[in-house]
């Protein structure tokens, strides 16, 4: 099946007469994502304070207060004094970490697990998608705080956590196109010519995988951003000592009352990013495969 | 049908025991010793060889793991070293809470829903067709935990309409309710708008309105039938996800369900509460996932046991 989506992609230009354009829904989520990406990279050289340093005579300010020193709170103070807009540009890197790692780990190992699955079937298809539907009926969520809450709060626990949690949906996308590939022509002929298991896997069923692989992974980076505020809002996530979004909301329930920003500007950016995200993530799925276009 | 039953009830069987196996794996395997996780890291060599001897840690993993598979089969997921009494009576005792917050969350859904998805497969590519299908994505994007503090904020803090917290009174659930069903209304509107779209094209519809049916009535009576069988698939898979995704807006709304016990018991690293909760929702998510599919073999003629 993506095969077939597959080959109007890698046909000639000219074969096409008129480019699919990108819509512009696709340019807004491709707009809010790069500057999400730029805030975070560039956080460090633009954070105007110290995110974890506390200055309580500057706490709870509304958004725009000037303090002291003359220098301005665009987003407000929180319980401890700290900036907000420092805060957020400080989770950002976290969340992008977060986000990026886990679909990495996850996306690799789904990967692996997909090709083997679908190429060469029999008895490791059997394991591995039994795994797999054991894993599918066990809801993302309480897997995800049943490992953490084992681990212990730490980055490299809340992305160990979450790619194991993701794998599946990688390895099923990676053993659905594999499934298919295997069965060509062109693959039927490299083995006829002699070519081994290694080289047709790399050479000739590898590349029909990628499009899916990276629609699924864009999908999937939107949700593990999710997923990361979820369990730091629940403690269970990332250190207190490092900023988070889901840790900062959760900070910010005791002062809903009278300081509304702690708690809903971290959760905004994450909505816009993940809403961001999810429209590229529509974009790609319908480039990938014109007929999904409802 | 009967042997299409046996099958979907032995593969659920099937799933049920992989998920209290995989739970038994990484609570008792990863955390490392338990009689340490129990007694502290002070404990003395003979305390902790007198509590391994009492939870039968000092036999080997395999034997550990059968009498744990058989007393879970009784129901018996061990003491709660926190609460006191058994784990099994502390999930049980939170979790009508929990079924009483997710069946508001579908009714809510199925309630907003279905109607507007109707509304809008009437008037494809209008305004409110451009909304809801703007909704259901942004509804999807957003963290439950935020919608929940934005509604605590306008409707408890502001607005002095709904309580905040369980302690309000019975209108207490409509707030954690409405958090869990908002993201999923769109997505439900989404799916019966793509679904009425798709059986207006066909040809019973044109032979309903060459007989002069109202538009209404076609919509309502004859269409609306025919996309009864996805609604209440989703229906059901919906009823799952809501289950386990009360967990966070439990924990917001400091609602006494079975998520806020769970959280409450794995930050207190109490395990046996912490397995019997998860087995309890993964079970429930898991029966309701068979009874979807046999439902659906039920209630569409077209669809037999071998090809479904």
């Amino acid at each position: 099946m993506s095969a077939i989506a597959a080959a109007p992609a890698s046909a000639p230009a000219a074969a096409e007469p008129r480019r699919r354009r990108l819509p512009v829904r696709a340019w807004i989520g491709l707009a809010v994502v790069g500057l999400f990406v730029l805030a975070a990279l560039l956080g460090p050289v633009l954070m105007p304070y110290d995110p974890v340093a506390t200055d309580l005579p500057h706490r709870l300010l509304p958004p725009g207060s000037r303090l002291g020193d003359g220098s301005v709170a665009w987003l407000g103070t929180d319980q401890v004094g700290r900036d907000m807009l420092t805060t957020l540009l400080a989770g950002s890197r976290v969340s992008l970490l977060v986000g990026a790692a886990t679909v990495l780990a996850g996306g690799a190992v789904g990967l692996v697990a997909g090709l083997v699955s679908g190429y060469f079937g029999g008895w490791a298809d059997a394991v591995l998608s039994r795994i797999g539907d054991v894993q599918l009926a066990f809801p993302s969520i309480l897997l995800a705080i049943l490992i953490a809450g084992v681990l212990g709060p730490s980055v490299t626990n809340v992305v160990i956590t979450l790619a194991v949690t993701r794998w599946v949906v990688f390895a099923r996308v990676v053993r659905a196109s594999a499934l298919a590939a295997r069965d060509l022509e062109f693959v039927d002929s490299a083995r006829v010519l002699g070519a081994g298991h290694p080289r047709i896997i790399v050479r000739h069923v590898l590349p029909s995988c990628w499009q899916p692989l990276l629609v699924a992974a864009t999908v999937q980076i939107g949700l593990v951003m999710v997923a990361e505020a979820s369990l730091s809002f629940l403690g269970l996530g990332i250190p207190p000592d490092q900023a988070s979004w889901g840790a900062t909301v959760s900070a910010g329930r005791d002062y809903l009352g009278s300081a509304w920003w702690i708690s809903t500007m971290p959760a905004a950016a994450l909505a816009a990013v993940v809403t961001g995200v999810g429209l590229v993530g529509d974009a790609f799925r319908d480039l990938a495969d014109p007929r999904a276009q409802l | 049908m009967g042997r299409f039953l046996l099958r979907r009830a032995g593969q659920a069987l099937l799933v049920a025991w992989g998920a209290v196996t995989l739970v038994f794996v990484v609570v008792r395997i990863v955390p490392g010793d338990p009689a340490t996780l129990i007694l502290g890291p002070d404990a003395s060599a003979d305390q902790l060889a007198s509590v391994r001897a009492d939870f039968g840690l000092d036999k080997p993993l395999w034997q550990q793991y059968l009498t744990h598979m058989g007393d879970v089969l009784h129901g018996d997921f061990g003491d709660s070293w926190r609460l006191g009494g058994s784990a099994m009576g502390a999930t049980l005792d939170r979790f009508p809470a929990t079924l009483e917050l997710a069946a508001l969350a579908l009714l809510i859904t199925l309630a907003a829903g279905f109607p507007l998805g109707m509304l809008c497969a009437r008037r494809p590519g209008r305004i409110l067709d451009a909304l809801v299908s703007t909704g259901s994505l942004v509804g999807q994007a957003l963290p439950s935990f935020w919608l929940g503090i934005v509604l605590i904020l306008l409707f408890a803090r502001q607005l002095h309409w709904l309580p905040s917290t369980a302690g309000g009174g019975p209108e207490a659930v409509i707030l954690p309710s409405v958090t869990l069903a908002l993201p999923f209304v769109g997505w439900l509107a989404r799916l019966v708008r793509n679904g009425a779209l798709e059986e207006i094209g066909k040809d019973y519809v044109r032979t309903a309105r060459a007989k002069g049916t109202g538009e209404g009535a076609v919509l309502y009576v004859h269409v609306a039938r025919n996309i009864a069988l996805p609604v209440v698939t989703v229906l059901g898979l919906l009823m799952g996800n809501f289950i386990a995704n009360a967990v966070i807006v439990e924990v917001v709304f400091s609602w006494p369900g079975l998520g806020s016990l769970m959280v409450d018991a794995i930050t207190n690293r109490d395990y046996a509460v912490v397995e019997a909760a998860i087995v309890t929702i993964t079970v429930c998510y898991i029966a309701l996932n068979l009874v979807v599919d046999v439902l659906c073999v039920a209630l569409d003629p077209r669809l037999t046991p071998q090809n479904a």
